[in-house]
């Protein structure tokens, strides 16, 4: 099997392979046809995805025709745009007209939405194309993507271990090599656990700065969409194509989000970076070692490197599986067998309710809906979901604190490296604490990225997180590409195209 | 006035009404779908008032401004405001819950004055989104042996504004010219139609009843399916009555909510407080707070026209200071009601008899206020001048106005077309004898006194003269020929 199309023609000598920029730049500059990415993108998924079932739904016939659209557009001498004729995998928790979106759930079985998400509206404006649809924990609540109707996707660097999650199909399509960019859905950590799992970079911008129409909501003061991405810089490029403000989400900024791209090759020279020993102490010890090791590099580099403790983050966690199961208990009500999905007959519209729900979720979100609607009945909500909400007000504060001394702060990204598929599936708590590095900026809305920094003594990649405050992604992506300029060299996937 | 059902039982009703009405804007109130009703089911929908996954609300600035307007018209406080979500489960709901205000309304803190000059206090009157229809098809056609529930979700997601007052009212007369007046405010902002039939306004009463003289509230029971001011008042007698009935046989009241059944005549429960939703509000985290500064709410304000009180006073001024009769009253009242208040000022301001046109337009034009709306000020003028010099009758006046209900027109054109005018008086005499010479008999009782015979006459003279003799004209020819 031959290589992805560009993986030779790197940006610059010395830097990582961009996939996604190559393709680009070959296509817009005619030198490469887009059908013949496509084709090959597919060509590698029908050779690899029987083992690591990173997609739901593959666009054969769709992706091709979007393939020969582009390449009719530059032959007319138009310029498709900065993503043009480049793959992308969705993850299926974001609405694609005429194609099923499935959220890894039996309730939407034969679900087709009417209409686009706004970030596939902008990625087909970018001229990039939809090759497919990528699994995820069901409605995106799991950290490891076994709780899929569908079945688990695998890590495409050691198939018998979860690929995290619950972006898990995009993490492993894009480590793999079936996709050049994915994107994914960061809830409390689902893009940036998975990211770091299968070694791939992956970032979850300031809530507010990418729309979330046509994101199936899991938990909507917490979702954000986001990049997958083998490089830094293609994080920055699709995170400019996807972000600005959307009038079809009113929680979209109105402020115009940064333009992240000038910012890639600033340095962090001066730049402060705070290491939280929060998102550090209580990490495996060969995580913990390379967010040391990659404090060293920005030390290196000529960044001001300082540990620092903020304690209020180690409520994050709790707080988190409060408000989100909360908001999810709303957000998955309207799966009542009325309008759309699966419909188990009974004999009142009651019953046919509870059965169809019965028979339609699996277990986690069953269990994360009785939470949040224990969490927000009469008499609980006080107790539990305000004082959640109160919570996540110390945090903000605390991080806002924590800002005014740096510029970023650095952590974990997860507190384990990849874990054996079914290792954790019967104890809900412990597969929870995979999370416990993430929610901090999902509950704070504050951007952060996760950046492939070495492995540990398996093989096994490990990813290093650097936080910012809110809108705060050109000093984020800065920072990230240095890391990544000096970040050890991690073996190729052994499941990769 | 109706008999009030606690007159003298040493029992003291005590109520407050909750009234949803829907915003007449042009589209609803997340998203761009037509706010129209009678349309072909399931055609007004989309993503978002379907709730279909991954779809989200984006908040109409009409609605607000609406739902301002009626704030301020009812004198409340507009604040700044959220939206919650309350959570239960329902076919004809598309997310399975509700956006609505729940403890930051917009509206707080009004009142409302009634012609009768009692006040009932506004607690508040928030926003939400409608919900869809349900029907049930087929087997008994009744909710519990249909074959089929059907939904139409043309009418989900459609602005409303409840209107909650504080339990303030005493009586169904009360609570009925409430009803009634906080219609004509509803319908006098713009911001609603206050059609109860159709559904646009909708009445919930909370009824209890106490000791007269006690201070503490009686427990309470909530009326639903109230859809005229009739049945309003019928269930809240009916309400009052079981009530006072539980308490002296020594039981008590259960709060429950309860169904009134126009057919019946009684109110059935529905649901008690234990049965009760736990609706799980929290605030609705897809929506952002509204906070209508204060240059808003003065634009706002000074959109507003002027209220139904203060609109009858000034046609009561049209009568000088003395106290006007009941049907007078009435009679204003029904104009300004309908919003044709301005038919009436015209005419007094063009120096044509006020009384007259008053006695138009709440009758002839009130029957049929959309189309009396669309009335030429000046043809409607015009008209009852007409009238007023003896150049139409009565009976050919409305005649004319009916036509110009119908399809508008010029008075006089239209009094052409119909052959009227009036009888001269010379005219009036001749035909008058005829019908006199015609019936002798009947002549000889009316000279001895049967005085109804005077409608006999008068009735013929009509006919005789194809309706253009003037009744009051006939009536003293009658007089003066029986001398």
């Amino acid at each position: 099997m031959t290589g992805p199309p560009g993986s030779a023609t790197s940006a610059a000598p010395g830097a990582r392979p961009s996939p996604a920029l190559d393709i680009a730049r070959q296509v817009r500059a005619g030198s490469i046809s887009a059908v013949e990415v496509v084709d090959r993108y597919l060509a590698a998924i029908d050779a690899l995805d029987g083992e690591l079932h990173a997609f739901v739904t593959v666009l054969h016939d769709a992706a091709r025709h979007e393939g020969e659209v582009i390449d009719r557009r530059v032959a007319a001498g138009e310029d498709p745009g900065p993503l043009a004729g480049v793959p992308v995998a969705l993850k299926d928790n974001m609405c694609t007209r005429g194609i099923p979106t499935t959220c890894s759930s039996r309730i939407l079985d034969g679900w087709c939405p009417p209409y686009d998400a706004t970030v596939v509206q902008r990625l087909r404006a970018a001229g990039a194309i939809v090759i497919g649809k990528t699994n995820l924990d069901e409605f995106a609540m799991g950290s490891s993507t076994e709780n899929s109707a569908f079945g688990p996707t695998r890590n495409p660097h050691d198939p018998t271990r979860v690929p995290g999650g619950s972006s898990g199909g995009s993490a492993a399509a894009v480590a793999a090599g079936l996709a050049p960019l994915a994107l994914g859905s960061d809830t409390g950590g689902s893009i940036r656990q998975p990211a770091a799992l299968c070694g791939v970079v992956g970032m979850k911008p300031t809530y507010g700065t990418v729309s979330r129409y046509g994101l199936v909501a899991f938990a909507s003061s917490l979702d954000q969409i986001g990049p997958f991405t083998t490089t830094v810089t293609e994080s920055a490029v699709l995170f400019d194509v996807i972000g600005g403000q959307d009038l079809m989400d009113s929680t979209c900024l109105e402020r115009p989000v940064p333009r992240t791209v000038a910012a890639l090759a600033d340095g962090v020279e001066g730049l402060r970076v705070g290491v939280v020993s929060e998102l550090v102490n209580d990490v495996d010890a060969e995580v913990g070692a390379r967010v040391d090791q990659a404090a060293e590099a920005l030390a290196a580099a000529g960044a001001h490197v300082e540990a620092c403790s903020i304690p209020e983050l180690r409520h994050g966690l709790p707080a988190y599986y409060i408000v989100a199961p909360a908001e999810a208990s709303s957000n998955l009500s309207r799966y009542d067998g009325v309008r759309y999905g699966l419909r188990v007959e009974a004999d009142t519209a009651e019953a046919m309710n509870a059965a169809t729900r019965a028979a339609g979720f699996g277990p986690e979100v069953k269990r994360r809906i009785m939470l949040g609607t224990y969490a927000l009945s009469a008499g609980y909500y006080d107790a539990y979901y305000g004082q959640a909400q109160k919570v996540r007000t110390l945090i903000i504060d605390a991080l806002a604190l924590a800002y005014q001394r740096f510029d970023v702060l650095l952590g974990a990204t997860t507190p384990t490296t990849a874990f054996a598929i079914g290792a954790k599936v019967d104890d809900p708590w412990s597969m929870y604490l995979s999370d416990v590095c993430t929610v901090p900026s999902n509950l704070a809305g504050h951007p952060a990225i996760t950046v492939p920094f070495g492995a540990d003594d398996s093989g096994l990649p490990v990813g290093v997180q650097v936080l910012a405050p809110a809108l705060g992604e050109p000093v984020m992506f800065q920072v990230a590409a240095v890391l990544e300029g000096r970040a050890p060299v991690l073996a190729p996937p052994r499941v990769h195209a | 006035m109706s008999p009030d059902a606690a007159a003298n039982t040493g029992w003291e009703p005590v109520m407050g009404l909750e009234v949803h009405c829907e915003l007449n804007t042009e589209t609803k109130l997340f998203c761009g779908c037509r706010n129209a009703f009678g349309d072909e089911p399931n055609t007004n929908v989309c993503p978002t008032c379907l709730g279909l996954p991954g779809s989200l609300p984006v908040l109409n600035v009409r609605a607000v401004e609406y739902a301002m307007r009626i704030g301020l018209a009812l004198n409340c406080e507009v604040r700044p405001s959220i939206f919650h979500r309350k959570n239960y489960f329902y076919p004809d709901m598309p997310k399975d819950y509700q956006v609505s205000q729940y403890d930051a309304p917009i509206n707080v803190n009004g009142w409302l004055e009634l012609p009768d000059s009692s006040r009932v206090r506004i607690e508040r009157a928030h926003m939400e989104e409608d919900t869809g229809k349900t029907s049930h098809i087929g087997g008994g056609g009744r909710i519990h042996d249909a074959d089929h529930l059907l939904v139409d979700y043309n009418r989900a997601g459609v602005p409303l504004v409840e209107i909650v007052s504080a339990p303030d009212i005493r009586s169904s007369t009360q609570a009925r010219l409430y009803a009634s007046e906080l219609r004509g405010i509803l319908v006098a902002t713009g911001a609603s139609d206050g059609r109860m039939e159709e559904g646009s306004m909708r009445v919930d009463a909370n009824v209890s009843v106490r000791r007269a003289g006690t201070v503490e509230l009686g427990t309470r029971c909530e009326i639903k399916n109230l859809n005229s001011l009739r049945s309003l008042g019928r269930a809240i007698e009916y309400e009052i009555e079981r009530q006072i009935g539980l308490l002296e046989a020594g039981d008590k009241v259960v709060q429950q909510t309860r169904h009134w059944n126009e057919d019946q005549g009684t109110t059935v429960a529905l649901r008690s407080k234990e049965e009760a939703f736990d609706y799980r509000y929290f605030p609705e985290p897809d929506l952002v707070p509204v906070a209508p500064d204060a240059r808003w709410q003065s634009e706002v304000a000074a959109s507003i026209g002027p209220m139904p009180a203060e609109r009858r006073a000034k046609l009561a001024a049209l009568w000088g200071p003395e106290p006007l009769s009941h049907a007078r009253a009435e009679q204003i009242a029904t104009v300004v009601e309908h919003g044709l208040d301005g038919l009436v000022t015209a005419a007094a301001a063009a120096g044509v008899q006020s009384a007259l046109a008053l006695a138009r337009a709440s009758n002839e034009a009130s029957a049929r206020p959309e189309e009396a709306r669309g009335l030429d000020v000046s043809a409607f003028v015009t008209l009852v001048r007409m009238e007023q010099d003896g150049k139409l009758s009565a009976t050919q006046a409305k005649t004319v106005l009916t036509d110009m209900l119908d399809h508008a027109g010029d008075p006089a054109e239209i009094a052409r077309r119909h052959g009227f005018e009036a009888l001269d008086t010379g005219s009036l005499e001749t035909v008058v004898a005829e019908v006199v010479g015609a019936h002798p008999d009947e002549w000889q009782r009316y000279v001895a006194g049967e005085d109804k015979l005077g409608g006999f006459f008068t009735k013929h003279v009509m006919q005789v003269s194809n309706n253009r003799a003037d009744g009051k004209a006939v009536a003293a020819e009658l007089r003066r020929l029986r001398g």
